[in-house]
């Protein structure tokens, strides 16, 4: 596999404010790569750094070797998919998708040809004469994938193209647009705020948080083998605890002792543990090896999710059998199940399931603050 | 490292795109007044002198009082008088104004639409031809009193009085009082008035203590636009008054016909300081209402 | 709406076109009365086009004002485009204010203002007369650029960013990605003032009354020198032609208004389309 783009020490600020703090990247052909984290963690603003609408202030952007970074996007080979489409109100359908071959002086007939030919592949055949605001989102949509594709880039950016989609119809363009990427053979590079969009979709996942890329690596591997909590907590659901490594494939954690799958950290280091919900059985009490009173059971269809109080810390707990508020389990984790992280400047950032969001967390640390 | 090469081009074709323009500006704009203030301050010889100015405030002329005459100084008169029917004409235009913008804010949007463009249809009849067309009505034997006649109401003797350089003055303005207030009041929040009701308003507290107060910005902008061309005008009082009042206006034209060109400036200048002076007032009452 | 309302509303009417209803009937008027009707007729009419110098000020006219017009068009989509990517706010506030200066000053003070200069500058260069065309055409100039800008400025601001950057994404070089996207986005605007800088320089007669030369004699200047003397209908006839030109033309720019052109578009592609899926 080739390297088709290297981000080398990305720096940039924008108003005196840092947005993107050394990125170091490199991504490669025929790939697709999304770069997921919250609003204002950099990720858009590195697209647009790669499309050539923003310029780093320190570092190199290399494409095939060349670097760009002076070069302005109607020269780059790369394609641009926008949030809100971009399409042209003034031109049809056809048009619209012929537009960059217009600007490269094909001729007529081949024009019609590939422009055919795109249309044909984001199923959109018939629609040549329809203006494209008279079309619903999705079709806009495949517009947009057609238009950018049409004189074959070979990276095509995407940003945040399904947020305005309704979920159904992003299910589904989500597959399309993992067909599109495959038949094509191109390089995908995917935005979203939506990391189960990113886990569904993805070769390589690019977690990225305040300014800074905190994990790179395919979609099980940040999702079973998270590095830090920042990225346990974005990805799913997570119960992160404090924890001792005791040595290699052994460390404490809520009081007790528990076999791992993890090694290579110092003698009784100080360790974030990771378990998802998922991974957790429900055993009774005595058989458990944390035993806790459960607070509050929620009924969500696929199964319950269940906050059990361990000890002072809220765990979630998620499982397919129904337990009482107030009765009293024991639960029983697998070495499989512990992850091990090591301790990062988010550790200690994200609580236990009291509450979900950080707002909600805040206020009751205040709460308790003025208790005292 | 700065690298910026991909965007400067484009920076700069949009700082040349602005460059006609600010030149421009400049000198059409901003020149063309520090002139008025260059001719104000200057004789005929270009020196500088601030005779001009004085003139203005101590001119007199002889003005019939009852039986004889009395002095009186001249341009302050006219002055006075072009401030005292600027503003009973502004406040004419509120008055009636106001619960005409109101009606058609609560009208249906078709509704709304077409008597906006009704109003807005006499201002692109000719000013001169307006002023003439009052003229006509106004006159002694002119079609009003021609319409009272028929009823037997007895005859008005409008025209050659102050009332009809109002009436020519509310005519003309009147559309600048309406827009704007119109403007504000449809943009306001339809549920701020239902949950003032809600809370217990009665229809007539609601406009006082909800209504009034949010459409204030547009009653300034309103009375802004009126006042500033009323105190300016001219030919009105000439045509409606019968050349008995002059206003300010037609001072600076007959300085200019005869060619005091430094007078006409001088009576210019002082009249954009006190059209300044009060937008800037204005400018404050609208502020201090936006941090209310 | 409730009764008051509607008599209010008619009475306000009533004020309002009183004067139009009195121009247009006695320009048809038998007489050369202008305040008893006597009898329809055309003859003033017909009188105005057979006076040659009320024509030649028709003539005039007409090239002021397109001359004012589209050069104060071009000249005004030119700054509003350099005015909304000005960063600066100083420069911006400066700008806004001189842009706002001749829309606020009274037509008296811009008047004087520029005839001021222009004497001033003739007699530094020793001319005999320094108000001719040219100045004249300078003075329209300027109080047309704001309200240009005033149309145009809005729509630039509204306009979705992401086209010109999606056309240049796709190989335009930006002055294409001007010409090719954002032009046919704000035209509609651009179109819009330029109908309202011509009405405004159709109709001007302060500005022009202080900054004309003799020679060059507009319809309103014409006018009011036929004021000056006695007044016939045929006058009114006149302005009745000017009234219904300027109504016309801003009927055709409430057309050219992008949301109505868009939206009659839009319903019309609904339709066809709901007739195809049947």
């Amino acid at each position: 596999m080739n390297k088709i783009i290297e981000l080398k020490n990305i720096s940039k600020s924008f108003d005196g404010e840092m947005v993107l703090n050394n990125i170091n990247l490199d991504i490669y052909d025929n790939e697709f790569l999304t770069l997921l984290g919250p609003s204002g963690c950099g990720k858009t603003t590195t697209l647009r750094i790669i499309g050539g609408f923003e310029t780093a202030d320190v570092g190199d952007v290399v494409f095939m070797g060349e670097r760009i970074n002076d070069l302005p996007p109607h020269k780059r080979h790369v394609n641009t998919i926008f949030q809100r489409y971009a399409l042209f109100p003034h031109l049809n359908v056809f048009e619209n998708v012929a537009f960059p071959l217009r600007e490269q002086r094909v001729n007529k007939n081949e024009i019609k040809e590939r422009v055919t030919e795109m249309l044909k592949m984001v199923a959109l055949t018939g629609f040549e004469k329809r203006s494209v605001t008279s079309l619903s989102g999705g079709q806009q949509q495949r517009v947009a994938i057609a238009r950018a594709l049409i004189s074959r880039p070979k990276v095509l950016l995407l940003d945040e193209p399904l947020a305005a989609l309704d979920l159904k119809l992003r299910k589904d363009m989500q597959q399309e647009l993992k067909n599109i990427q495959k038949a094509m053979g191109i390089t995908f590079i995917f935005v979203t705020h939506d990391q189960e969009e990113a886990l569904s979709m993805s070769d390589t996942v690019v977690v990225m948080s305040e300014g800074q890329i905190q994990q790179i690596g395919t979609p099980i591997d940040i999702y079973n083998e998270p590095k830090n909590a920042f990225v346990a907590d974005f990805i799913g659901e997570s119960n992160i605890l404090d924890g001792v490594m005791l040595q290699d494939y052994r460390v404490s954690f809520s009081g007790h002792e528990f076999e791992c799958v993890d090694a290579g950290f110092g003698l009784r280091e100080p360790v974030d543990v990771v378990v998802r919900p998922e991974d957790v059985d429900i055993v009774p009490e005595e058989k458990g090896m944390l035993r806790g009173e459960v607070t509050s059971v929620t009924f969500l269809g696929v199964h319950y999710e269940i906050i059990v109080d361990i000890n002072g810390f809220k765990w979630m707990i998620q499982t397919t059998d129904y337990e009482e508020v107030g009765a009293h389990i024991g639960l029983y984790i697998e070495p499989e199940a512990i992850h091990i992280m090591k301790k990062s400047e988010y550790s200690g950032m994200f609580g236990d399931y009291s509450s979900f969001s950080m707002e909600l967390d805040e206020l009751s640390d205040a709460e308790s603050e003025l208790g005292e | 490292m700065k690298n910026n090469k991909p965007n400067r081009g484009l920076a700069l074709m949009q700082r040349l795109a602005l460059a006609p323009y600010s030149v421009w500006s400049v000198l059409f704009i901003v020149v063309p007044l520090l002139f008025i203030a260059y001719y104000a301050f200057t004789d005929s010889a270009f020196h500088f002198t601030t005779d001009n100015i004085t003139r203005f405030f101590t001119a007199t002329s002889e003005v019939a009082d009852g039986d004889g005459v009395k002095l009186v100084r001249t341009y302050l008169v006219i002055f006075w008088r072009s401030l005292r029917l600027a503003v009973i004409s502004t406040l004419i235009c509120l008055v009636l104004g106001y619960p005409f913008a109101y009606l058609i804010s609560r009208a249906k949007p078709k509704t709304q639409g077409i008597l906006i463009t009704l109003i807005m249809i006499p201002m692109w009849m000719n000013f001169l031809i307006r002023t003439y067309a009052w003229m006509t009505i106004l006159q002694d034997t002119g079609i009003l009193n021609g319409l009272l006649g028929l009823v037997h109401l007895g005859r008005v003797h409008i025209i050659g009085t102050e009332s009809a350089v109002v009436i020519g003055m509310v005519y003309d303005y009147f559309p600048y009082m309406i827009l704007p207030i119109y403007s504000v009041m449809t943009k306001m929040d339809v549920r701020l008035i239902e949950a003032a009701h809600d809370l217990g308003c009665s229809g007539a507290g609601v406009l006082r203590r909800v209504i009034w107060p949010l459409s204030l910005p547009g009653v300034i902008s309103g009375i802004t636009m009126v006042l500033i061309p009323s105190i300016s005008t001219f030919y009105i009082s000439q045509k409606l008054g019968n050349g008995k009042f002059y206003l300010i206006g037609d001072a600076i034209e007959s300085q200019y016909v005869a060619n005091n060109l430094h007078f006409a400036a001088a009576i210019a200048f002082i009249l954009m300081v006190i059209l300044l002076i009060s937008m800037a007032f204005m400018q404050r009452a609208a502020n201090k209402r936006a941090s209310v | 709406m409730k009764p008051i309302s509607k008599v209010y509303t008619a009475l306000i009417m009533i004020f309002l076109f009183a004067p139009i209803a009195i121009l247009l009937m006695f320009s048809f008027n038998g007489t050369k009365s202008l305040s008893v009707f006597s009898g329809f007729s055309l003859h003033w009419y017909q009188e105005l086009f057979r006076d040659e110098e009320t024509l030649g000020a028709v003539k005039n006219t007409l090239i002021l004002a397109v001359s004012a017009s589209l050069i104060s068009t071009v000249m005004g989509t030119a700054a509003a485009v350099g005015m909304d990517k000005l960063k600066r706010r100083y420069l911006r506030a400066a700008m806004d204010v001189v842009t706002n200066i001749p829309m606020i000053n009274p037509d008296i003070i811009t008047g004087i203002s520029l005839m001021l200069m222009f004497v001033f500058v003739g007699r530094f260069f020793g001319a005999a007369t320094s108000l001719n065309f040219g100045t004249m055409l300078i003075a329209h100039i300027t109080f047309c650029l704001p309200y240009v800008i005033l149309q145009v400025l809005p729509k630039i601001q509204q306009m979705d960013r992401s086209l010109p950057e999606a056309a240049m994404d796709l190989g335009c070089t930006p002055l294409r990605a001007f010409f090719k996207v954002e032009v046919p986005e704000i035209f509609p605007g651009i179109i819009t003032g330029l109908i309202m800088a011509f009405t405004l320089s159709l109709d001007d007669f302060v500005i022009s009354y202080f900054t004309t030369g003799n020679g060059f004699q507009t319809l309103p200047i014409r006018i009011y020198n036929m004021t000056k003397k006695t007044v016939t209908p045929k006058m009114y006839a006149l302005a009745t032609i000017i009234f219904f030109v300027i109504l016309i033309l801003l009927l055709l720019s409430n057309v050219f208004d992008a949301n109505t052109a868009q939206t009659i578009k839009e319903a019309r592609e609904k339709k066809k389309a709901k007739s195809k899926e049947v």
